[in-house]
């Protein structure tokens, strides 16, 4: 399929499956880890069938080589998050570990979202390398290489800079970042909560487990009372191991909340964008009109500001008429020059902000439907745990009243 | 457990009602209604201890007055049990809830412990009397209606502290001896005893370790309401629904503290009552037994003519009678507090099992309602952006 009817068509994408691999690093030691298979199939509209279009496998490092390339290309659209590196935000019974089965099974989801939330994005969904990760298998990861992005990328301490130094940004731009920080700093304590309280509720559920087995053996010296109580220990086996599902449920929904907390990082990064932009705007700025005052006063005569040519000049001598003429036309041109760039830095500032502004619309709008779509399915959880808790308990009461 | 005990349960099967029959003789017959309340401490020179006030009313005839008001400390509740044993060598008689808590307490009287040992006293002296028995005993009825100086006076009459103190060694040589002698019958109550004393144990520290848990979860749960109410603050959209959430957890959260609460009203000192009460059964064994081994003992006197042959003849008549007496006591007593206990095991656990079904009627209720308020606004919106899922 060329990539022009890729866009065309409707397509489907998944990350069907997880593969444990064996391989050599960057430097030639053996490591193991997890290969992906993501499949594209397009969709013809006048019947739904679905033709398998691409299938081709890929490790989550390549995942992560894409989206920084996405990021530097598009730092005005608030990129979709990859699902975690390392497992967080984990309560006792569940492991840490990043070969665990549930854990990759929890990854691959991730990353099919991903693909899915990129895919779906107006602007993202036409890029090129996010058409050749899903077509491409070999040498992909060259060619994002060739575009050179690693070096367009703005350097984490200029950005820090610009940030601290900026002097007028967008009133937008900043309310953004601190509800990101917000955002960011009330999920994670709900994540860490959540946690605790899935630790807590395992251990109610597993202690009852117990009952099962005294039970049982009671019920081997009883007469009238035998029956009763083994069926009854039976039922308290059963709301024993029911926690299991449950808590593997709610990992999902601590999922959905995770990407909206990494959703704040990216939320960030615009908002780093447009700083790092209005400071570069400020700065160009400010360096016009100081060597504008700088010409007027060649031009006038009059020394206002400090320049080592004027000092050296006062020290040494005089410059002649010449000289001064030569300084003012070099001014005057970087004048011009700094002006036109000024202009275009301005326009871009401007396009930088509109376009920004418009994904985070979007992007409101998206968090906005998926959150409370997630409190929702969170409280059908819940209904599900109590309607499966009345059934156990209705049993066990009728148990122990046969006794 | 409700001291009047008048308010019929619901019967849920036939079973049960047979059950209730059998039960409910007692109630219509009961004539003396008991209540222990007010702790009360008192600090002297020497000590500091708990009085407890004990009300009686009774419609019998051989007590002075229809109520009677008393205070006594724990004890005094100890020279009853004493007394009760002496009398009813083979009856089994109600536990007293422990001297000592062995777990981790700072002070000797923390408001939890006291209140504990306030509900099993109250137990303790209904179930005496409610035995048919015991509850004729004039030491008890000293006990109920004695002021202060009369009961220390009392006290002092009879048979001395050592008397009862612990086991001789005689008495665990012919306890033993009376082991393998022991009747068929006998065997099985022991067999039963051994077994039920190891799984209500059991049962005991599954159920404290669940009243635990619970505890430890409602703590977890405490902060996990709020948090979404914080949340809401930054947003703008999702006001109602976090809030919603925040509203349910924290229902919920209420709901667990009132399971905790039943489970210590009801499960947890029914389940420890048997443990205490076990042992009072495996004492009573032991001292049929002793009973048994004098017998068996004189028996084999006479067997080897190692003393006066017609004393002896006359002893063992006399221990046949003794020997006798406390097996038929002891048969009957059994009877009776096997009953007992697979009712009270019975309710305590239905009781346990209304208590989470209730719980979890409660925050299903809450769930769904919260679910109803979203899903009538999430009708209106669209989910034509949303991204292809599995």
């Amino acid at each position: 399929m060329t990539e022009n009817n890729f866009w065309l068509k409707k397509i489907e994408i998944n990350v069907s499956e997880a593969e444990k691999r064996t391989g050599r690093n960057a430097m030639n030691m053996q490591e193991t880890y997890t290969a992906y298979l993501i499949e594209t199939r397009s969709v013809e509209h006048t019947d739904g069938q679905s033709v398998l279009t691409d299938s081709l496998w890929r490790r989550y490092s390549e995942f992560e080589l894409l989206r920084n390339y996405l990021l530097v290309y598009y730092p005005h659209i608030v990129v979709p998050p990859l699902p975690e590196k390392r497992a967080e935000f984990v309560w006792h019974k569940l492991s840490a570990d990043n070969m665990d089965p549930d854990f990759v099974e929890r990854r691959r989801i991730g990353l099919e979202n991903f693909l899915l939330r990129v895919a779906s994005h107006p602007i993202l969904c036409r890029d090129k390398i996010f058409y050749l990760f899903l077509t491409q298998e070999g040498n992909w990861k060259e060619t994002v290489n060739e575009t050179g992005f690693q070096l367009k990328a703005d350097s984490r301490l200029k950005a820090l800079n610009a940030t601290f130094r900026v002097k007028n940004p967008d009133k937008r731009f900043t309310e953004l970042k601190h509800y990101s920080d917000e955002l960011q700093s009330v999920i994670s304590h709900l994540l860490r909560v959540r946690a605790r309280v899935a630790d807590r509720l395992y251990g109610v559920y597993k202690v009852h487990g117990n009952y099962g087995r005294v039970f049982s053996e009671w019920s081997a010296i009883e007469k009238e009372m035998g029956d009763g109580l083994q069926s009854a220990g039976h039922h308290m086996d059963v709301y024993a191991s029911s926690i299991d599902d449950i808590l593997e449920d709610e990992e999902h929904y601590a999922d959905q909340l995770k990407e909206y907390l990494f959703y704040a990082e990216a939320l960030r990064a615009v908002c780093r964008k447009h700083e790092l932009m209005q400071y570069d705007l400020e700065m160009a700025a400010q360096d016009l009109a100081s060597k504008k005052q700088q010409c007027e006063e060649l031009a006038t005569g009059t020394v206002r500001t400090f320049s080592l040519k004027g000092m050296t000049t006062k020290l040494f001598g005089q410059e002649t008429p010449e000289q001064r003429e030569a300084r003012i036309k070099v001014l005057e041109e970087q004048i011009s020059e700094g002006e036109q760039q000024l202009k275009s830095k301005n326009l871009e500032g401007r396009e930088f902000v509109k376009n920004a502004w418009a994904d985070i619309e979007r992007f409101k709008e998206q968090k906005n439907r998926d959150l409370k779509e997630a409190l929702i399915s969170y409280a059908v959880m819940q209904i599900s745990m109590c309607k499966k808790g009345i059934q156990v308990w209705t049993n066990a009461k009728e148990c122990f009243s046969k006794m | 457990m409700d001291m009047n005990s008048f308010s019929p349960m619901m019967p849920t099967s036939p079973l049960s009602m047979i059950n209730q029959v059998k039960f409910e003789d007692e109630p219509d017959l009961k004539d003396l209604f008991i209540t222990v309340d007010e702790p009360e401490s008192h600090v002297t020179t020497i000590e500091t201890f708990i009085t407890y006030r004990i009300i009686t009313k009774t419609s019998r005839g051989e007590f002075d007055s229809s109520e009677f008001e008393v205070r006594r400390r724990y004890q005094d509740f100890l020279w009853l049990k004493g007394k009760l044993e002496e009398a009813h060598p083979t009856l089994i008689i109600p536990p007293l809830p422990e001297k000592f808590i062995v777990k981790g307490m700072v002070e000797r009287f923390n408001d939890d412990f006291i209140e504990t040992r306030r509900k099993a006293l109250q137990k303790f002296l209904n179930r005496i009397a409610d035995h048919p028995t015991l509850t004729f005993n004039e030491d008890f009825k000293v006990f109920l209606t004695a002021q202060a100086w009369e009961l220390s006076s009392h006290k002092k009459q009879g048979p001395g502290l050592l008397s009862r103190m612990g086991q001789t060694v005689r008495a665990v040589a012919l306890s033993m001896r009376g082991v393998k002698s022991r009747p068929e019958e006998f065997m099985e109550m022991n067999n039963f005893i051994e077994i039920f004393s190891q799984k209500i144990n059991l049962i005991d520290k599954i159920s404290q370790r669940i009243y635990k848990e619970e505890r430890e979860y409602s703590d977890e749960m405490k902060e996990y309401g709020p948090i979404h109410v914080l949340w809401s603050a930054s947003e703008e959209d999702l006001v109602d629904s976090l809030r919603g959430v925040a509203r349910c957890l924290d229902q919920c959260c209420k709901a667990t503290e009132k399971r905790m609460s039943g489970l210590s009203e009801a499960l947890l000192p029914a389940v420890h009552e048997y443990v205490l009460y076990s042992e009072m059964v495996m004492g009573v064994m032991k001292r049929r037994d002793q009973i048994q081994a004098e017998l068996d003992s004189k028996v084999e006197a006479l067997t080897y003519k190692k003393a006066d042959t017609d004393l002896l003849i006359e002893e063992i008549g006399k221990l046949e009678d003794k020997v006798e007496c406390a097996n038929n006591a002891l048969k009957a007593d059994w009877e009776r507090w096997k009953h007992n206990m697979q009712n009270d095991i019975k309710s305590a656990f239905t009781d346990m099992a209304e208590e989470n079904i209730h719980y979890y009627e409660q925050c299903l209720a809450t769930w769904e309602s919260f679910l109803a308020s979203q899903t009538d606004l999430h009708m209106e919106e669209t989910s034509e952006d949303k991204p292809e899922s599995h």
